[in-house]
């Protein structure tokens, strides 16, 4: 029962969070020094065109009316119109969210594959010529501006061996020869299903770049906390137990020290979905990907207040809730969480 | 090192038992690449503040344009080449630096003053204080920190001053959730309690005794934190938020240097190497000291 009220308890502080967050994207929102009704009536308006732009978004009301109307559309889906292309976001959200996902996903998976591994490796062999090297390639990838990865990786495998594309989620030719059918949106999914394979074989080429770049960080951030990880549970009376009797070494390490790591493994999953999000803006600049850090990005050049608070808004969002179903995984694995 | 004070042979005068700090500093020499990190960090830091005396072409530095001789390639006059507008571009990283490494450092540093005090009095007072002040660190921290930090930067408008506000935003929670841990167990302790109960004011305990005893974990933190700090100022001059052309910085210099990237990847590509060197170097540093402050970690003959 113990479990089960940890459950409810942190299923309301998510919610209580979620609140939160919504006044302060609501109040960030409010302190903009620019005149958002201006922006909304076009290039040189009237005084006039200012007063009804200002009544059309509401900004003539008082500050709490305006966050209860903004309050009960979001709870609506109604997410507001963007001010540069007065299309609604909500419905510009559904376009670039899956792109930026397949993105995310793949570097998380990136994450998982080959930062774990390494870092067990590394912690386990500590010490060693690989731990060294492992070490120094970690450090460095938390160390690495990734917008800069991304032009390095596409001035070598783009401009010099040309192999991968420079961007982009497709090219233009397997567009217009192979179009996908949108499905999900997932382009490796729709591909796989309706049997175009050459749309995937497209889309796989062009996703290369980007994911890497994307999971270096994570890569790195997965390979430092399982080592660190590692060395810890080695260095545990258990540990030491097992090899007093004699076991070897390599049932200590895979039986008895990596079932203890499976916690950490879903904490950097979380982490590497944290990071994910936030460097995929950057990302997408770069290699010309039509998600959600280039629909914010565009809307920061153009001031486009509605657009960045709710891109804010709902990223955050599932930020909370991809947190919240790891921690509830974590209690359901971990006996000693639920006594917090 | 831990051994040369063990040994010690108990002579005619007592031998000076060595503070916390001074061990921390005497495990963190012994830190090769970490040492090396400390001469990287140097001499970015000096060339940033010398940089109108140590580039023949102080004003390009600074902004000015110089059309007929854009894009060449680095050379003897030129050691990293000219950008887009003909400026040197080792002239231009010397400027850049003096914005990207006050970032990092200001930004730190608001951190602290902001989250510092509200741990230590959530962590000292618990109970409701601590509810309220802990709930809203929960809120900052449950945000994406580079999206509440490009949202914050373009409410306030770009420039320098808004972007560092805007990312010590997203960063005093970390420090909040550190020094708060640090004061629960320390409120415990008799020095605290024994001046408790001679009635010292509880915000002069805070101050005088509370604080100046996490001020090593906070110092291994900030280290840790200052080359995060750096990149994230970089990617949101990258964004086009922060300083503003003509003014240099090692981000707004790669997103300026990317579309000739391809073809001419020296300007963009001298801003990234700065960056990554610095931010490396603090990463090195940060973890040499967290090593070295650790009493597990600490004996290591690294």
């Amino acid at each position: 029962m113990q479990r089960f009220e940890y459950l409810i308890k942190r299923f309301i502080l998510a919610i209580v969070v979620i609140l939160s967050v919504m006044v302060l994207t609501f109040f960030i929102s409010r302190v903009l020094p620019s005149d958002p009704a201006a922006a909304w009536a076009g290039s040189h308006p009237t005084a006039e065109q200012i007063a009804i732009a200002n009544q059309r978004l509401g900004l003539d009301q008082p500050l709490h009316v305006q966050f209860w109307r903004y309050f009960t559309s979001v709870l609506q889906g109604d997410l507001g119109t963007s001010l540069q292309t007065k299309q609604p976001i909500a419905r510009d959200l559904r376009t670039y969210l899956p792109a930026t996902m397949e993105l995310v996903f793949c570097a998380m998976l990136l994450a998982v594959v080959v930062g774990i591994p390494l870092g067990v490796l590394s912690g386990a062999y500590k010490g060693s010529f690989f731990d060294h090297l492992t070490r120094l390639v970690s450090i460095s990838g938390v160390s690495i501006p990734t917008f800069w990865l991304g032009l390095l990786l596409q001035l070598f495998f783009f401009s010099q061996l040309k192999i991968l594309p420079l961007g982009s989620r497709i090219s233009t030719a397997t567009a217009i020869n192979n179009p996908v059918t949108q499905l999900t949106g997932f382009y490796l999914i729709d591909t796989a299903v309706t049997g175009n394979w050459a749309a995937f074989k497209d889309t796989l080429l062009h996703l290369v770049l980007p994911a890497c770049t994307l999971a270096t960080y994570p890569v790195a951030l997965a390979i430092r906390m399982t080592r660190s990880n590692i060395i810890e549970v080695l260095s545990e009376k258990y540990i030491l137990a097992a090899r007093i009797t004699g076991l070897p070494r390599r049932t200590i390490l895979f039986d008895l020290a990596l079932k203890n790591a499976i916690i950490p493994t879903i904490t950097v999953l979380g982490l590497s979905f944290a990071y994910s999000l936030t460097g995929d803006i950057l990302i997408e600049i770069i290699y010309s990907w039509p998600g959600l850090g280039s629909y914010i990005t565009g809307a920061v050049l153009a001031i486009d207040f509605p657009v960045i608070v709710s891109v804010t808004l709902f990223v955050t969002v599932i930020y909370v809730f991809i947190n919240l179903i790891l921690d509830l995984l974590q209690a359901m694995l971990d006996p000693r969480v639920s006594l917090e | 090192m831990t051994t040369t004070t063990l040994s010690a042979e108990p002579a005619a005068s007592p031998p000076a038992v060595p503070s916390e700090r001074q061990l921390i500093l005497r495990a963190f020499r012994q830190d090769k690449l970490a040492m090396l990190g400390v001469l990287v960090i140097v001499f970015f830091v000096l060339t940033s503040i010398f940089a109108p005396l140590l580039t023949p072409y102080p004003a390009q530095g600074a902004g000015a344009p110089n059309i007929i001789e854009k894009f060449k390639a680095p050379g003897a006059e030129h050691p990293l080449g000219t950008d887009y507008l003909g400026r040197d571009v080792l002239a231009r990283i010397f400027y850049g630096g003096r914005s990207s490494l006050t970032t990092g450092f200001l930004v730190v540093f608001l951190a602290v003053l902001i989250g510092a005090p509200l741990g230590a009095i959530a962590g000292y007072f618990g109970g409701r204080v601590d509810d309220v002040i802990m709930r809203i660190t929960d809120v900052f921290l449950s945000f994406p920190p580079l999206l509440l930090a490009i949202a914050i930067a373009t409410a306030l408008g770009s420039g320098f001053v808004n972007t560092m506000i805007a990312i010590a935003i997203t960063w005093w929670p970390w420090y909040t959730r550190l020094v708060r841990a640090q004061t629960v167990s320390l409120r415990e302790r008799y020095f605290i309690e024994a001046a408790r109960s001679i009635g010292v004011p509880s915000f002069k305990i805070i101050a005088t005794h509370i604080l100046p005893n996490v001020l090593t974990p906070i110092l291994v933190q900030g280290t840790m934190d200052l080359g995060s700090a750096i990149l994230t100022g970089a990617a949101i001059n990258f964004i086009g938020l922060g300083v503003q052309p003509p003014q240099a910085d090692w981000g707004n210099m790669i997103s300026q240097g990317r579309i000739y990237f391809m073809e001419r990847p020296w300007f963009a590509g001298s801003a990234g190497v700065a960056i990554f060197l610095v931010v490396l170097s603090f990463n090195l540093i940060g973890d040499a000291l967290r090593d070295a402050a650790d009493p597990r970690t600490r004996r290591g003959e690294a």
